[in-house]
């Protein structure tokens, strides 16, 4: 912003504070995000590990596992998503207020995983809700997911308030509430929400 | 514990025309099973578990399992008969002659499907017995009786195996479908089964992934690399 | 056989029609019924599960189970691939216990194929087993205990031991949850000597560890209130529902697949089986509680008298493994109860059929028996003392 850094830092060793009222936004943001209390699969229990004691996510501000969706910040889907549980996970998405944000956990979440080849096993989160952080493994260690949260926080402390890549609950027009996919007689309908998800380039 | 054979003499005593066979196991288990009819069934299975000597209490294990229709080749040796000409006789005199040819012959053994169930004792500590039961075939006659209302844990397996097998067990409590939701139209995991195809992306694909991954790639673009 | 018996079987015979349904249990008053869909998220459920309960006020008059959020078609996958490559995919039917899964599975093929394994994979097939069974018990009261509104502090207790007993199956297998370990015939890797070493200290602490965790419990004033005369489960209604495991020996029947079948070595450790009495969920708590201390003594058996020699049999084949046409039944004693795996072989490298028997699902056969007649806020406690999880129930 306008104050230098290096001042920034001089005047804090004197006991002056300077900061931009979006510094200080994303300060408060990124330091109290809540997920949900949402446990899909085998991820889960990695994720209960993560806020035990030994990895102590209170470090990051983000112990309050929130049971409601409308007091949540933060999905982690942790593990399979399968396709009767696909319209549930959409919605719960839905309900829970802006900001939001998704970690997709381990291998499944991201497409699948092992078990891709499941006739009931949906490909990939992202396939209905966007996604913010994924992280690989199966299941990933409590250190990926505190990987991803920094992550995660990384990514919400360089959100611009304004202009045109704003945040989502700062802009009016924005779409936050996602089409929930029906269960039909094979398969889900439709089976991918075609203006989130594209097939993406394979470069062999 | 008594033999298979032992058992199917007891139950054949105790119901009569329980059309009890004993199916072998060729492999190292060597758990011999017991096919048993349908008609009486339901007796056949509370004999079992209220008979003092063998006491099966505990229905451990129901599953189904698909048998589709098997088309066998074989070689079959026919006999018949041919006229042919007498060797060193008058032209035109003929003799009738059997003889022996092989023949390949297809024919298509009906599929079905089984349920399969493996029977312990708790009071007598004994078990395995394994007993297994038939539909008429894979399409319209898909029904047997129930064992709901002779063993307890047969509610959810019964409920599964018709849902993932489409065997309709007649006399069950509450016959619904149980993993997949209730507008699911197919038995996925009967031999047939084709899956949904949504396998427009795939990153490491191989063997019949592959092939259908490809099958997409090449109505939107050419697939570089290949089979790697 | 014992007059007892006789009798027993007596009154067997002459049971009524529908003894072993669920009663039927009237609204007291008018009014209408409030139907309420606990889950598929539901922060008691454990995972994705679902309860449509009808209350009458805050009695449950009915309850049905949902299932299936969580079918990842595990039997169809392993069908259409190796019987060695459905091995990490047993990893993740329970996800608590992956070791145990493994050796049902590996016991089913051995099974299937007359394989033998040496006596040294068998010394740690059982020291990983029990340490398996340790940790789930631990956890499981830790939810338990959540769930009545002890909240985080059981839990953290249980989780603290349960990452000693995750850093041991790490540094042997690689993984802390998905560990992969079991191979027809023997084990992946041998454990080294100071594996052993320290995994006689972790051992050593266990016992401390749950004299710790009993003296805040066993007396514990809400605990015996919200528990005891809970969930009451009558033994012959158990044997019937099939249900296995802790969920069987509440109710005072004496059934552990570890004696009877004497599978592995087991019949080479002295060992009890704790049962209970009323078959409450104070009774579940405490069977699991005595099984700990007993695992703990197996432990300690067999790290002491563990052979050397290899873990993995050399005529056993890993490559290009097809066994003979036939079918074969095997099962353990899981944490949770019965694990069985049914596999048919039509002679090729896939299994004709593969078949878990999940003791998750069938120990919920009797949940609405169980919950009629109790408060809404008990259904969760009678839930979270089944111990389930939803990996293995719907597979």
């Amino acid at each position: 912003m306008a104050v230098d850094e290096q001042l920034k830092i001089e005047m804090g060793k004197q006991g002056v504070i300077v900061t931009s009222l979006q510094e200080l936004y994303n300060w408060g943001r990124r330091n109290s995000v809540w997920p949900m209390q949402f446990g899909l699969a085998c991820c889960a229990i990695e994720m209960i590990a993560t806020t035990m004691a030994r990895y102590d996510m209170a470090r990051f501000g983000a112990e309050v596992f929130r049971p409601s969706p409308r007091q949540a910040d933060m999905m982690i889907i942790s593990g399979t998503v399968t396709k009767k549980m696909a319209p549930q996970v959409v919605r719960l998405y839905n309900q829970m207020g802006e900001p939001k944000y998704v970690i997709a956990m381990g291998a499944c979440a991201i497409s699948g995983g092992p078990f891709k080849q499941g006739y009931n096993v949906l490909k990939g989160i992202d396939r209905y809700i966007p996604v913010d952080v994924h992280i690989p493994g199966c299941p990933p260690r409590p250190e990926a997911l505190l990987q991803a949260f920094i992550t995660l926080q990384k990514k919400i402390d360089g959100q611009v308030l304004t202009g045109e890549g704003r945040p989502r609950h700062l802009d009016a027009e924005a779409q936050s509430i996602f089409p929930v996919p029906e269960q039909g007689e094979h398969d889900l309908e439709p089976t991918s929400n075609k203006g989130l998800w594209t097939v993406p380039t394979i470069i062999r | 514990m008594k033999t298979v054979e032992e058992i199917k003499a007891a139950i054949e005593a105790a119901v009569p025309g329980a059309g009890v066979e004993v199916v072998t196991n060729p492999g190292p288990a060597a758990e011999h099973s017991l096919r048993i009819g349908q008609k009486h069934a339901v007796k056949v299975a509370e004999f079992l578990r209220d008979d003092s000597e063998l006491a099966l209490d505990f229905l451990s294990n129901l599953t189904a399992v698909d048998w589709p229709d098997k088309e066998i080749t074989e070689k079959v040796k026919v006999t018949r008969e041919v006229q042919k000409p007498v060797e060193g006789g008058e032209p035109g005199q003929v003799q009738t002659v059997t003889e022996t040819v092989e023949e390949t012959r297809k024919r298509v053994e009906p599929g079905y499907l089984e349920t399969v169930y493996h029977l312990y004792s708790i009071a007598k500590k004994h078990g395995p017995v394994v007993l297994r039961m038939r539909t008429g075939n894979r399409t319209d006659d898909v029904s047997m009786p129930s064992f709901t209302s002779v063993w307890r844990s047969a509610e959810f397996q019964e409920r599964e195996a018709f849902d993932l097998y489409g065997i309709v067990y007649t006399g069950h409590p509450d016959l619904r479908r149980i993993l997949m939701w209730d507008e699911f139209k197919d038995h996925p995991m009967r031999k047939d089964y084709v899956e949904p195809d949504d396998y427009e992306y795939e990153p490491t694909a191989h063997d019949h992934v592959l092939e259908r991954a490809k099958q997409h790639l090449s109505m939107e673009q050419p697939v570089a690399g290949g089979a790697e | 056989m014992s007059a007892t018996m006789e009798s027993a079987l007596k009154a067997r015979m002459a049971r009524q029609e529908g003894w072993n349904r669920p009663p039927h249990v009237e609204p007291e008053g008018e009014g209408e019924l409030l139907e309420l869909s606990m889950g598929p998220h539901h922060p008691s459920t454990h995972g994705v599960f679902r309860m449509d309960v009808s209350l009458d006020g805050e009695r449950v008059i009915r309850l049905k189970p949902v299932f299936g959020y969580l079918h990842r078609n595990h039997e169809k996958i392993a069908e259409g691939t190796s019987y060695l490559a459905s091995m990490p995919y047993t990893d993740r039917l329970d996800y608590f216990c992956s070791l145990t899964n493994n050796w049902a599975y590996a016991l089913a093929v051995e099974k299937l194929a007359g394989q033998e394994v040496p006596e040294r994979a068998e010394y740690l097939r059982v020291i990983l087993a029990e340490l398996t069974r340790i940790q789930n018990h631990a956890s499981t009261i830790g939810f338990l205990l959540q769930e009545m509104g002890a909240s985080g502090t059981p839990l953290m207790y249980a989780f603290r031991e349960r990452e000693k007993i995750m850093d041991l199956f790490e540094s042997l297998t690689g993984s802390r949850l998905m560990c992969n370990y079991m191979r027809f015939g023997g084990c992946r890797v041998d454990a080294s000597a100071a594996w052993l070493d320290q995994a006689h200290k972790v051992v050593a602490t266990i016992p401390e560890f749950i004299d710790e965790f009993e003296r805040f419990l066993r007396s514990n004033e809400i605990l015996m209130a919200r528990t005891q005369g809970m969930g009451v489960i009558k033994p012959e209604l158990a044997v019937n529902a099939g249900l296995s495991g802790p969920m069987l020996r509440c109710t005072g029947v004496g059934y552990d697949i570890r004696k009877v079948d004497s599978y592995g070595i087991y019949d080479r450790f002295q060992f009890r089986v704790p049962v209970g009495d009323h078959g409450d969920i104070y009774d579940r708590y405490m069977v699991r509680m005595l099984e700990m201390r007993e695992s703990v003594s197996i432990l300690n058996q067999a790290l002491k008298d563990i052979p050397g020699g290899p873990v993995m049999d050399p005529k056993a084949k890993i490559r290009n493994f097809r066994p003979k046409p036939g079918e074969a039944y095997g099962r353990i004693e899981a944490p949770k109860g019965e694990l069985g795996f049914y596999l048919i072989s039509d002679g090729g490298p896939n299994p004709y059929r593969y078949r878990v028997r999940p003791p998750s699902l069938i120990n919920l056969t009797i949940l609405e028996d169980m919950c009629l007649g109790h408060n809404v806020a008990d259904v969760v406690l009678i839930f979270g003392s089944v111990d389930i999880v939803l990996g293995e129930v719907d597979r």
